[in-house]
């Protein structure tokens, strides 16, 4: 901390609101984009498991051996390939999200009761309807979990990002925060980070809710 | 010379080899964070977690600090860290210090999360045995829970020390000694080579890790619940699924 300076300054705060909602939504495009390029590329995995489930072993080992890359060493293992650009960046977050993802997916649909199944199929209908009028709708509750801890790991993922340059909020706890001895800015960061991490996973949750009303809301 | 050609000389230059900035000393002390914090780490979070589990009082405390720890990132914790330490010491508060207490925070709650779920899996008949047999509390933790928890408890001290060996060399931000300090001072630098070198060797190290303890977590079924996967309660292999049905 730099002598003779408030621990927290307020002034700080309202002088720099622009900076701070640039930081904001630069961390909420870079999450949206690992999200939802993550989700779908585990949702054509998570189909190509359901069509040929041997797959799944394979599968779940190469996502899980990227998962376990340290997050500083996969943003800058691709620098000499991709550069310091925001596709970088993306392509360490989008590896991260895979075996949660995939993961959630197959196990919803695996979770379907089979006698539903036969229902459906006695019912007329074809894989494709099958798919999504009746596995998908039953397995959300348990596809939007893993989005959730998907979409909450990448916001903090995110901040590490600020080692090149794509860090959104990670700037203001790293760059301003610790490297120029300024504490407000990290605060201010973090409590940011944690902020849009609960209203996500809360958004998500309610939106899960509104989607299946069928299933019973348990408090909890 | 090619980009991997570049890379293997930067393994092999003499100034790697000695010094303070060498590959053995800033491995040491990478290896020596990490093991410091996982030490501390474990020595809070496993009674936490084990009086929780056993108990089954303040159960709210793990859903507390699970969450805290998955919302709070690890450049969170060093940057709220960081100005107290140097705040409280002027020399040692850079460096080790505040990289070993924001390892610490990001270390605990999978500790205390898996301890607590371990031991609250462990199933109700054999703690009523071991009730049965006149074990005190203290017994029954040591003998019949932990043995019968252990597996899942070393997969939380699994993931706590990747993270730990993973985030280490973010800990450089702050003068700490890992080999984060070649990532930073080659993106500084933009030395390519330098960054790529030194991003292989952490990547490495987390995977030796993480394969590492896993086998240690696979040896740690008690032989008395070995190849019990089934579960308690459901019939031997071999047995018939369910009792044929009369008639």
């Amino acid at each position: 901390m730099r002598e003779g300076q408030p621990f927290f300054r307020v002034d700080w705060i309202v002088d720099n609101l622009d900076v701070l909602a640039r930081r904001l939504g630069e961390h909420v495009l870079v999450t949206v984009i690992a999200v939802v390029v993550g989700f779908v590329l585990s949702f054509a995995l998570a189909l190509l498991v359901r069509r040929f489930p041997r797959l799944y072993g394979p599968i779940l080992g190469i996502s899980g051996v990227l998962y376990a890359i340290p997050s500083i060493a996969l943003f800058v293992l691709l620098i000499p390939i991709t550069g310091l650009s925001l596709l970088t960046a993306e392509i360490a977050l989008v590896s991260y999200t895979l075996v949660i993802l995939v993961r959630n997916i197959v196990t919803g649909l695996r979770s379907i009761p089979p006698e539903v199944i036969e229902a459906a199929a006695g019912m007329g209908y074809t894989g494709g309807q099958r798919l999504w009028r009746v596995e998908l709708p039953l397995a959300l509750p348990i596809i939007v979990a893993g989005l959730r801890i998907a979409t909450v790991t990448t916001i903090g993922l995110v901040t590490i990002a600020t080692l090149i340059g794509r860090g959104g909020l990670g700037y203001l706890i790293v760059n301003i925060g610790i490297n120029q001895r300024f504490p407000t800015a990290t605060l201010v960061g973090v409590g940011l980070v944690v902020a849009l991490s609960a209203v996500v996973d809360w958004g998500l949750l309610v939106g899960q809710r509104r989607l299946t009303p069928w299933y019973e809301t348990r408090v909890g | 010379m090619d980009f991997l050609g570049e890379v293997l000389a930067w393994y092999a230059a003499p100034e790697r080899w000695s010094g303070r900035d060498s590959l053995p000393a800033l491995l040491g002390g990478h290896l020596a964070l990490t093991i410091a914090s996982l030490a501390v780490a474990l020595a809070i979070a496993l009674p936490v977690g084990l009086y929780i589990g056993h108990t089954g009082r303040a159960a709210q405390l793990v859903v507390a600090v699970s969450n805290i720890g998955r919302a709070v990132p690890s450049l969170g914790w060093l940057g709220i860290v960081y100005p107290i330490t140097t705040g409280l010491f002027a020399r040692s508060g850079h460096g080790f210090l505040p990289g070993l207490i924001a390892l610490v925070a990001l270390a605990i709650p999978p500790v205390v999360t898996n301890t607590y779920a371990g031991l609250r899996e462990v199933d109700a008949d054999l703690q009523e045995a071991g009730r049965g047999m006149g074990m005190t509390e203290m017994q029954l933790l040591r003998r019949v829970e932990v043995p019968a928890a252990l597996p899942v408890i070393l997969a939380g001290v699994r993931s706590a020390a990747v993270a730990v060996v993973a985030t280490a060399p973010l800990m450089s931000i702050v003068g700490a000694d890992t080999l984060g300090d070649y990532i930073l001072a080659g993106l500084a630098l933009g030395d390519q080579v330098e960054v790529f070198a030194a991003a292989v060797l952490v990547a490495a190290l987390a995977l030796l890790t993480e394969l590492g303890l896993g086998a240690l977590q696979r040896r740690s079924v008690s032989p008395g619940i070995a190849g019990a996967e089934r579960g308690f309660g459901e019939p031997a292999e071999g047995a018939p699924a369910q009792p044929a049905w009369p008639g």
